[in-house]
C-alpha cells in the first residue's frame, strides 16, 4: 500500500507574508549555529562533541548531494565515495603550502604541483573537478536502469579509487601514500601572539562551509529545475512527454550533487587531517547511502538529522558497546570492540524493513510547525465514523429514511479517499447496499453486521500511520 | 614465454571457476527478484568463516565440510525471509538497500566475532596439495575448481530445465505476478532459489579460500563485486553466461597481474608500468563497456516497457 | 487550403516478429477533433507512442505541421524480420525525442494515468512548464527569477481553476478521485502550450454522466485553446458526439475512414466489432 507522502514543502505558495513556520525554523537553525559558536568557546576542544559536529557537518553536506540525485531525482548511484575522493584530493594537492611539498611528495620530488591556493577557491576548484568527472561519467551510464546504474558507479568508484592510488600518476596525487600538511579546521581557529587560541572556529568553519552548500541545494529544489528532477523520480517517461530532456536534466542532477560531494570530499580531508585514496572505499557510500535512508529518502532536513545522529552514534553514544564493561563481579557479556558497530547494523536494518520512510519521511523543518490541517486522515475518518453511527441509529429505530442514510454513509465514506480508509469504505459501501435492498424486517441485522464491520476494519487493517488516530478515535 | 604465462593463466582459470559458483547466485537472484543481491559476496565470506570456526573446534572433515555448506545455504534462506521477503511490495531501491544493509551488518559480526585478525583457513586434505602442471607448481584446487565448476554448472541447468522445480524458477524469472496466478509457490521458488545460489557459493569459498589462506570481514566484497559483473557480462539470468562471463573475467585479472612480467620477459617494455594495481579496475572497465555497448550481456535477453 | 497539422505516411511499428501498426496513413487538419478507435490491441497507443517520440518507427514516417518529426526504415536484424510493406521509400533515419516533440507543440496524455504521484496538482502543471522556462539555470537554481515563478504559478492557477481543480490545488496528486487525476492529466498537457493535443482513452473508467462533461470539455478547451484534438477512445457515445472525422485501426491497419455517419454504416468497421459492447 503506498504511502501518501506529505503535501509538498516545494509547491507552498510564495506569499508576501512570511509563514510561522518558516520563521521557527530559520530560529531554530540560527539558534543552532550559535549554540555550536558558543560550545567552542567554552568547552574543552578535545570533546567528542566537536568530533561528532565536525564529522556530521560533513556527512551532511555529503547525505543531502546523495538524496538529491538518489531521493529527488531518482537516480540511484552508489558513485559518492569516488566524487568524495576526487574532491579530497583536488583540495589536497591544491592547498598544501609550497614549503612543505618536498616533505609530503617526498617520493616523487616535491611533486608537480608547485604553488598553494587558498581555501575557499581550492575548495570551489574541488567541487568543479568532482562535477567534471561526473560529466564525463555521466554520459554513458545516465542512460542504464536504475539496478544497473548503481553498479556501474560503483564500478566507476572503484576505478577512480585505483586511477588514484597508481603510482605513475604520484607526482600528482602521490601515489598510495597520504596527502597532508593541508590547511585543516583546526588552522581556522585565531590564535594570539603567543600561540594561544583566542577565537575557536574549527567547528563553525565546516558548520558554515555546509550551511552554505546545503542552502543552495535546498533552493535549487525550489526552483523549476527542482521540480523536474522530481518528474524524473516520479514518472521518466511522462516528465519527457512534457518536455523534459532527460539526458540533460540527469547530467545537472548527477554533476550538481557530485559537486558537492566533491566539496564534501574535501570538508573530510580538512576533517581528518590526512586523506588517503585507499579508505574512500565503496563501504563509505553505503554508509552515506544509509544515513539517507534513516534521515528520509527525499528529505533534505532528514539527511542532516540523519547524519549528526550516525555520526554521534558511531563515534560517541555506542562507544560503550566496545568496551568491557561489568557489573559488580560480572562482566557483561558480548560487550567488547566491534560490537557498536554490530548494534549499529541491527538499528539501520531494523529502520529499513520497519520504517523505510526514515525519520522525516519527505518532509522538511517547516513541516514541522505547520498547523494541522482541517482535513486529512482524522477528520475524514471521524466523520465517517459520524455518519455511520446516525446510520445505525436509524436503523434500530425501524426508521423508513433509514436505507436513505446508510446510502449517505456510504457515498460519503466512499468520498474520503486517503489509503487507510479505503477498506473502510469497502466495508460501509458493501453493507449499506446490502442493507438497502434488504425487506425491513431484516434491517435490524444488517445494522449488527455494518456495526460488526466497521469494528473490524478500524480496529485491523490499518496501516501504521493511522494507528494513532485509531487509538484516539476508539473503537466502532 | 608459455612457462611466464602459464601459472596466471592456472590461477585465473581457478579463480575463474570460484567467481562462476558465485555468480550463479547472483544471476539467479537477479532472474527472479531482479534484485542484486549485495549480501552474497558476504554470504561467501562468512562461509569461509564457519569452516575456520567448526574445524576449529575439533570436527572431522567428512562432518564439518557438509556442515558449512549446509549453514551457508541456511543462511542464504535465513536472510532471504528476513530482509527481503518483507520488502518484496515495496519500491526497488528499499531492497537494494535492505541487501546493503544486510551486507553491512554481516561484515560488522563478522569483525566483531574475529576482532578484525586474518583467520587462516584450515588445510584440506587432497586439494592443497601441490601438484606440478607443464613444469609450473601449482595446487590441486586449481585442477580441481574448473572441473568441478562445470559438473556443478551442468546438474544445475539440468535441474532447472527436467524438473518441475525448474520449470517453476523459469516461470517465476519470466513473469512473477502470472506465476503466482498460475498457482506457484512463489516463496519456495525464491528460497530454492537463494539456497542453491548460497549453497554454491559455498562450495565456492572452500575452493576460493583453500588457494588464498586468510579469510576476513572483507574478504567477500571483490570476489562479490567480481562476480557480479560476472553475471551481468553473460547477460543477467542465463546461467552458462554468467559462468564464461565468470571465467573471462578471472583470466584476465590474473594476466594483468603478470602482464608487466610477462611484457618484459617477451621484450616489448623494458620497465615496470605498475599495471598489476589494474587487475581490479579491469574488471570494472569491462562492466562499464558492456553495459554501454550491449546492456544485456552475451547471452541476455532485451525487455521492452511498456509505455 | 486546410492546414495540415500532423499528418502519418506509411508508418509500421514491428516489436521483434510482431507487427503493433502496419503501413498506417493518416492527417490530422487545424481545428478538427479525430479520433482512432479499434478494438483492443489495434494498435492504438503504439501509434500515439510513435507520433509522439516514445518508439522510432520501424518504417515510414510522421510530419508535424510540415516537419519531419520521425522517420524510419528497417536496420539491422529488423532488415530480414520486417513483415510490413513500403519498404525502401523511407531514407534518413530522424527520430526526435518525446521531449522536442512535446516543445514542438504536440502534447499527450497517458491510457493508465502517469501523474507525478508525490507532487502536488499545482507541481504536475508547474512542471509542464519548465520547458518554457526563460531563465537560465544558475538563475533559475538560485531562485532569481522571483517574477517568473509568480508568473508560472499565476497561469497554471489559472488553468486549473479553468478545469474546476482550484481548490484541490495544494493536494497530493495521488489523493485525487480518479476523475479529477484524469483532469488533471490533460490540465498538465494543456499547461505545454500546444497545439495538437492527443488524448489517450480520456473517458476510461467514467460512467455515462461523466463522459458526457468531459465530451463538452473536450469542445470547450479545443475553442478555449485554439486546439486541435486527436483522441483514442472506446466509448463510443463521446466519440460519434464530437468526433469530425474518426480512423479505425484493426489488428495494426487502417480499416475505415471517415465522419462517424459513415463508420456507423461501415461493415468493415462492424465486423471488426461484433461481439464488443458500448462500454
Amino acid at each position: 500500500m503506498m504511502r501518501n507522502m506529505q503535501s509538498g514543502t516545494y509547491a507552498q505558495p510564495q506569499e508576501k507574508t512570511v509563514k510561522l513556520s518558516t520563521v521557527i525554523s530559520a530560529f531554530i537553525i540560527l539558534a543552532v549555529y550559535a549554540a555550536v559558536f558558543v560550545a567552542e568557546q567554552t568547552l574543552p576542544s578535545t570533546s567528542i562533541l566537536f568530533t561528532v559536529l565536525k564529522k556530521g557537518a560533513t556527512y551532511a553536506l555529503v547525505a543531502v548531494s546523495m538524496n538529491l540525485l538518489n531521493g529527488f531525482t531518482g537516480l540511484f548511484s552508489l558513485g559518492q565515495a569516488g566524487f568524495m575522493l576526487i574532491g579530497a584530493y583536488a583540495y589536497g594537492i591544491l592547498t598544501i603550502p609550497v614549503e612543505q611539498r618536498a616533505n609530503v611528495y617526498q617520493y616523487y620530488n616535491g611533486g608537480i604541483v608547485q604553488f598553494a591556493l587558498p581555501v575557499v577557491p581550492a575548495l570551489i576548484i574541488a567541487g568543479l573537478v568532482a562535477a567534471a568527472f561526473a560529466f564525463l561519467i555521466g554520459l554513458p551510464v545516465l542512460r542504464l536502469k536504475s539496478d544497473y546504474l548503481a553498479i556501474a558507479t560503483l564500478g566507476f568508484a572503484e576505478i577512480i579509487r585505483t586511477i588514484f592510488q597508481w603510482d605513475k600518476l604520484g607526482v600528482l596525487t602521490n601515489g598510495s601514500n597520504l596527502l597532508r600538511e593541508y590547511p585543516t579546521f583546526s588552522d581556522f581557529n585565531i590564535r594570539g601572539a603567543d600561540g594561544e587560541v583566542t577565537l575557536y572556529l574549527s567547528t563553525l568553519v565546516p558548520f558554515i562551509i555546509a550551511g552554505v552548500c546545503i542552502a543552495l541545494i535546498v533552493l535549487l529544489l525550489r526552483s523549476s529545475y527542482g521540480r523536474a528532477f522530481m518528474a524524473i523520480r516520479d514518472d521518466e517517461i511522462a516528465a519527457e512527454a512534457m518536455g523534459i530532456n532527460l539526458a540533460k536534466h540527469k547530467q545537472i542532477a548527477f554533476c550538481t550533487s557530485s559537486f558537492f560531494a566533491g566539496i564534501g570530499g574535501a570538508m573530510l580531508a580538512m576533517y581528518q587531517n590526512t586523506v588517503q585514496a585507499k579508505a574512500f572505499t565503496s563501504a563509505m557510500t553505503y554508509e552515506i547511502l544509509l544515513i539517507v535512508v534513516i534521515g528520509g529518502i527525499g528529505s533534505v532536513t532528514g539527511s542532516c538529522i540523519g547524519s549528526f545522529l550516525f555520526v554521534a552514534c558511531s563515534e560517541w553514544w555506542l562507544r560503550f558497546l566496545d568496551q568491557k564493561q561489568m557489573i559488580g563481579n560480572f562482566e557483561v557479556p558480548l560487550l567488547r570492540n566491534g560490537f557498536r558497530l554490530v548494534v549499529f547494523s541491527i538499528i539501520i536494518m531494523i529502520v529499513v524493513l520497519f520504517f523505510r520512510q526514515g525519520i522525516m519521511g519527505t518532509k522538511e523543518l517547516p513541516d514541522l510547525f505547520k498547523p494541522k490541517k482541517g482535513g486529512g486522515k482524522k477528520a475524514a475518518k471521524r466523520s465517517v465514523k459520524e455518519k455511520a453511527e446516525a446510520a445505525k441509529e436509524a436503523v434500530k429505530a425501524d426508521n423508513p429514511d433509514a436505507a436513505e442514510a446508510i446510502e449517505e454513509a456510504a457515498q460519503d465514506a466512499a468520498q474520503a479517499m486517503t489509503d487507510g480508509i479505503a477498506n473502510v469504505c469497502d466495508a460501509v459501501q458493501a453493507a449499506a447496499q446490502e442493507a438497502a435492498e434488504q425487506a425491513p424486517t431484516t434491517l435490524q441485522e444488517k445494522a449488527e453486521a455494518v456495526k460488526e464491520e466497521l469494528k473490524a476494519e478500524l480496529a485491523g487493517d490499518i496501516p501504521a500511520a493511522a494507528e494513532a488516530d485509531a487509538e484516539e478515535g476508539g473503537e466502532a | 614465454m608459455f612457462k611466464t604465462v602459464l601459472p596466471y593463466l592456472l590461477t585465473g582459470i581457478a579463480v575463474g571457476g570460484q567467481y562462476a559458483l558465485i555468480a550463479i547466485g547472483y544471476t539467479m537472484v537477479y532472474g527472479i527478484l531482479r534484485l542484486i543481491n549485495f549480501a552474497h559476496g558476504d554470504v561467501f565470506m562468512v562461509s569461509g568463516i564457519l569452516m575456520v570456526y567448526i574445524t576449529a573446534s575439533g570436527l572431522p572433515l567428512y562432518i564439518s565440510l557438509p556442515l558449512v555448506l549446509l549453514l551457508t545455504a541456511a543462511i542464504g534462506f535465513f536472510i532471504e525471509r528476513v530482509a527481503y521477503k518483507p520488502l518484496r511490495t515495496a519500491p526497488r531501491m528499499s531492497i537494494m538497500i535492505s541487501a546493503i544493509g544486510v551486507s553491512y551488518t554481516l561484515q560488522n559480526l563478522v569483525l566483531y566475532i574475529t576482532g578484525g585478525l586474518n583467520q587462516f583457513y584450515p588445510k584440506i586434505p587432497f586439494i592443497s596439495d601441490s601438484v606440478s602442471v607443464f613444469g609450473v607448481n601449482t595446487k590441486m584446487v586449481t585442477l580441481i575448481t574448473p572441473v568441478l565448476t562445470i559438473v556443478l554448472v551442468i546438474a544445475l541447468v539440468l535441474l532447472i530445465n527436467k524438473t518441475k522445480i525448474g520449470m517453476a524458477m523459469r516461470a517465476v524469472s519470466k513473469d512473477f505476478e502470472t506465476s503466482q496466478l498460475m498457482g506457484i509457490k512463489i516463496n519456495n521458488v525464491i528460497s530454492v532459489t537463494f539456497i542453491i545460489g548460497s549453497f554454491l557459493a559455498g562450495v565456492g569459498s572452500v575452493l576460493y579460500f583453500t588457494n588464498y589462506n586468510t579469510v576476513i570481514q572483507t574478504s567477500g566484497a571483490m570476489p562479490g563485486l567480481k562476480a557480479f559483473v560476472a553475471a551481468v557480462f553473460g547477460g543477467i539470468g542465463s546461467i552458462p553466461g554468467a559462468v564464461i562471463g565468470a571465467f573471462i573475467i578471472g583470466i584476465c585479472e590474473n594476466l594483468i597481474k603478470g602482464l608487466d612480467i610477462i611484457l618484459f620477459k617477451a621484450g616489448i617494455t623494458t620497465t615496470s608500468y605498475g599495471l598489476a594495481t589494474f587487475s581490479d579496475a579491469f574488471t570494472f572497465a569491462l562492466l562499464i563497456i558492456i553495459l554501454i555497448v550491449k546492456p544485456t550481456g552475451l547471452f541476455g535477453e532485451k525487455i521492452t516497457d511498456k509505455v | 487550403m486546410r492546414e495540415i497539422v500532423m499528418q502519418m505516411d506509411n508508418v509500421t511499428m514491428q516489436f521483434g516478429g510482431v507487427v503493433a501498426v502496419d503501413s498506417l496513413s493518416l492527417d490530422i487538419y487545424k481545428d478538427e477533433i479525430v479520433a482512432l478507435i479499434g478494438p483492443n490491441g489495434a494498435g492504438k497507443t503504439t501509434a500515439f507512442n510513435v507520433a509522439t517520440g516514445v518508439y522510432a518507427p520501424t518504417n515510414g514516417r510522421v510530419l508535424l505541421r510540415g516537419k519531419i518529426i520521425a522517420q524510419g526504415h528497417p536496420t539491422g536484424k529488423m532488415r530480414s524480420m520486417y513483415a510490413g510493406t513500403h519498404i525502401g521509400e523511407y531514407g534518413k533515419l530522424i527520430s526526435h525525442t518525446p521531449d522536442k516533440i512535446c516543445k514542438m507543440g504536440m502534447a499527450r496524455t497517458f491510457q493508465n494515468i502517469r501523474l507525478f504521484k508525490n507532487m502536488t496538482v499545482l507541481e504536475n502543471v508547474l512542471v509542464a512548464r519548465h520547458m518554457r522556462l526563460n531563465a537560465g539555470f544558475f538563475q533559475s537554481a538560485l531562485n532569481l527569477n522571483l517574477h517568473e515563478e509568480r508568473r508560472l504559478r499565476r497561469e497554471c492557477s489559472d488553468l486549473l481553476d479553468m478545469l474546476g481543480l482550484s481548490d484541490l490545488m495544494y493536494e497530493n496528486a495521488a489523493s485525487l478521485p480518479y476523475g479529477k487525476q484524469r483532469y488533471l492529466e490533460i490540465a498538465r498537457a494543456l499547461a505545454t502550450d500546444p497545439r495538437l493535443l492527443l488524448l489517450d482513452e480520456p473517458a476510461a473508467g467514467m460512467n455515462p454522466q461523466e463522459t458526457d462533461e468531459l465530451s463538452d470539455f473536450i469542445r470547450k478547451i479545443k475553442e478555449d485553446f485554439k486546439l486541435t484534438v486527436f483522441l483514442i477512445e472506446h466509448h463510443m457515445n463521446l466519440v460519434m458526439d464530437i468526433s469530425d472525422r474518426i480512423y479505425v485501426l484493426d489488428f495494426g491497419k487502417l480499416i475505415a475512414e471517415g465522419t462517424p455517419e459513415e463508420i456507423q454504416k461501415n461493415p468493415a468497421v462492424i465486423a471488426a466489432y461484433l461481439g464488443v459492447e458500448e462500454e
